[in-house]
């Protein structure tokens, strides 16, 4: 009867299919729906409000209406699985790329993705951290073929929009309205937490992209580093790697 | 293994504030005096990696080490005809060997059906099938995490029909057969006897006041429709007179125990919530006649 009884449940909030639900709540039907109907606003609400939470720059793009409306389809289309809502949003991102009433905002989607890395970023565990000193002891000869692991809060966000530009406008403090050029390229955006416990997240050039990448799918230093030059024959390498390390973006062994 | 970082810090007979994340930066600059703290477990279900686990579970070990914390829980789903979720139970007894909290309460509700959680606190029917499952999930859930849980009374909109009991029958069966404590909600008490129409006092005496290991108070929201006038327990307001007014019944049959206050829509800064925690303590001195444990943190 119990399992009954939630399943019927879960699908009267979830679905807005009440019937089974208020067969058994019994009473006044105009009582029962209407006390059914609390638990699904407290429901669809208090999730649209988690995702508003993780998700703050999209919701100033379109407003809280606007939010309110596509967050609350997004959960009843896909609910969380666990009770876990730090963890709950991933999918959001994806979510808006097909998101109709969103289609002439086409950079909505990957704004997304930049906020869910930047969460990702603040609850990634925390790791000993790569220093100079560190890599300055590794051999000449040996240095090609090291391996640098990521630190676990480093994220990566390509995009063919300037998602970073766009990021940046809409933060609180910024209260003029600024005007992004959409069609002046793509950004690749790296995030990562510093030390202090910050998330920072920086524009890299292709060059940089390339050689975060390479590493980040766990290619050598001298594999990364002919990628890199590749892809940006001008690279200050060094200067490059030396910003990466100094960000705390590598962990010791 | 038990991590012993931490020394035993249990929950005092006074006044704490339940603190959420707008508050943290101000409460851990200013350290205002308040007896204890609680937060939301599933809040710091970051992972939990050996070297640390982010900002966040640092700032909540940072005041663990300045006041006692006590753990509430707010998605394991006690009510769950499916069981507890292995996995969740596993998260939160990781939290708790890591934070070692004073007290860990959870609710007399359910939250997941079929794998999905709907992150509300949804009503159960008070039947034996109900009542064995609930007894099965706080056994569960106390060897999990090597402890006694505190279950808190639920605030509700749906009473269901061929109940076998009465809410705080269930509840006193429950104690009675898991051992478990309670957390009584007392602005839970006078919402639902409002929306249902029961006088909460014969409640309490109905309750078996020694096993309440702590009390909640927090603000509710007037519901008014044509058709009826509901009480929304939605955490978003000052505690009401008529809440104060149960709490200071509640103390004079159960005498001292720890209580908590409740903000969670709506915040306000954090001056008012640690007014409303003032009044929680001039109650709790009111009845005791005696100071309270309060740690005053320098």
């Amino acid at each position: 009867m119990l399992r009954e009884l939630q399943a019927a449940f879960r699908t009267g909030i979830l679905d807005d299919r009440p019937d089974a639900a208020l067969a058994l709540i019994g009473g006044a039907p105009d009582t029962a729906a209407r006390r059914l109907a609390l638990y699904r606003n407290n429901t669809l609400g208090s999730l649209a409000i988690a995702l508003a939470a993780a998700f703050p720059v999209v919701e100033r793009l379109v407003g809280p209406d606007f939010f309110r409306a596509a967050a609350r389809r997004f959960v009843a289309e896909a609910p969380p699985q666990a009770p876990q809502l730090l963890a709950y949003g991933g999918d959001f991102p994806a979510f808006l790329d097909g998101f109709q009433p969103a289609r002439s905002l086409p950079y909505l989607g990957d704004v997304a993705r930049l906020e869910w890395a930047r969460n990702e970023a603040w609850f990634a565990g925390e790791a000993a951290r790569l220093t100079a000193a560190d890599l300055a002891s590794v051999p000449p000869d040996r240095l090609a073929a090291r391996v640098l692991t990521l630190h676990p809060a480093v994220r990566l966000v390509a995009s063919t929009f300037p998602i970073d530009r766009i990021w940046r406008v809409n933060q609180p403090e910024h209260e003029t309205v600024a005007r992004v050029d959409l069609a002046a390229g793509g950004e690749t955006v790296l995030v990562y937490r510093a030390a202090g416990g910050a998330v920072v997240q920086e524009t890299l050039s292709p060059g940089g992209h390339a050689l975060v990448a390479a590493l980040a799918d766990g290619q050598t230093l001298g594999q990364a580093a002919e990628a890199a030059v590749m892809a940006e024959p001008g690279l200050d390498l060094q200067a490059r790697l030396a910003g990466l390390i100094a960000g705390g973006c590598f962990a010791a062994d | 293994m038990a991590d012993l970082r931490f020394a035993p810090a249990p929950i005092p007979a006074s006044a704490g504030i339940g603190l959420r994340h707008a508050h943290v930066p101000d409460f851990l600059a200013e350290r205002p005096a308040a007896g204890w703290i609680e937060v939301h477990s599933e809040n710091y279900l970051v992972p939990l990696g050996p070297a640390g686990g982010g900002p966040r579970l640092q700032a909540l070990e940072t005041l663990r080490r300045d006041y006692p914390v006590s753990c509430h829980g707010v998605g394991l789903s006690l009510g769950s005809a499916d069981g507890l979720d292995p996995a969740h139970l596993r998260r939160l007894a990781d939290l708790y060997r890591r934070i070692q909290p004073g007290l860990v309460s959870e609710h007399l509700a359910w939250s997941v059906a079929d794998g999905t959680y709907l992150n509300d606190l949804l009503p159960l029917p008070y039947t034996e099938e109900a009542l064995q499952t609930v007894a099965r999930n706080v056994d569960r859930a106390q060897e999990a995490f090597g402890r006694q849980i505190l279950v808190e009374n639920p605030s509700s909109y749906i009473a269901f029909p061929g109940a076998d009991m009465p809410e705080w029958d269930f509840l006193a069966e429950l104690v009675r057969r898991t051992g478990c404590g309670l957390l009584l909600d007392v602005n839970n008490i006078h919402v639902s006897a409002h929306n249902h129409g029961f006088d909460p006092d014969p409640y309490l005496d109905a309750l078996p006041l020694d096993a309440v290991g702590e009390i909640h108070v927090a603000g509710h929201f007037i519901h008014e429709t044509p058709a009826e006038t509901l009480l929304i327990d939605d955490h978003g307001s000052p505690v009401s007179d008529a809440v104060w007014a149960l709490l200071a019944r509640t103390l004079a049959r159960a005498g001292r125990r720890p209580v908590l206050v409740e903000w969670d829509t709506e915040l306000p800064p954090l001056s008012v919530l640690m007014g409303e925690r003032e009044k929680a303590e001039s109650l709790l001195l009111a009845w005791s006649g005696t100071e309270p444990e309060t740690r005053h943190v320098a």
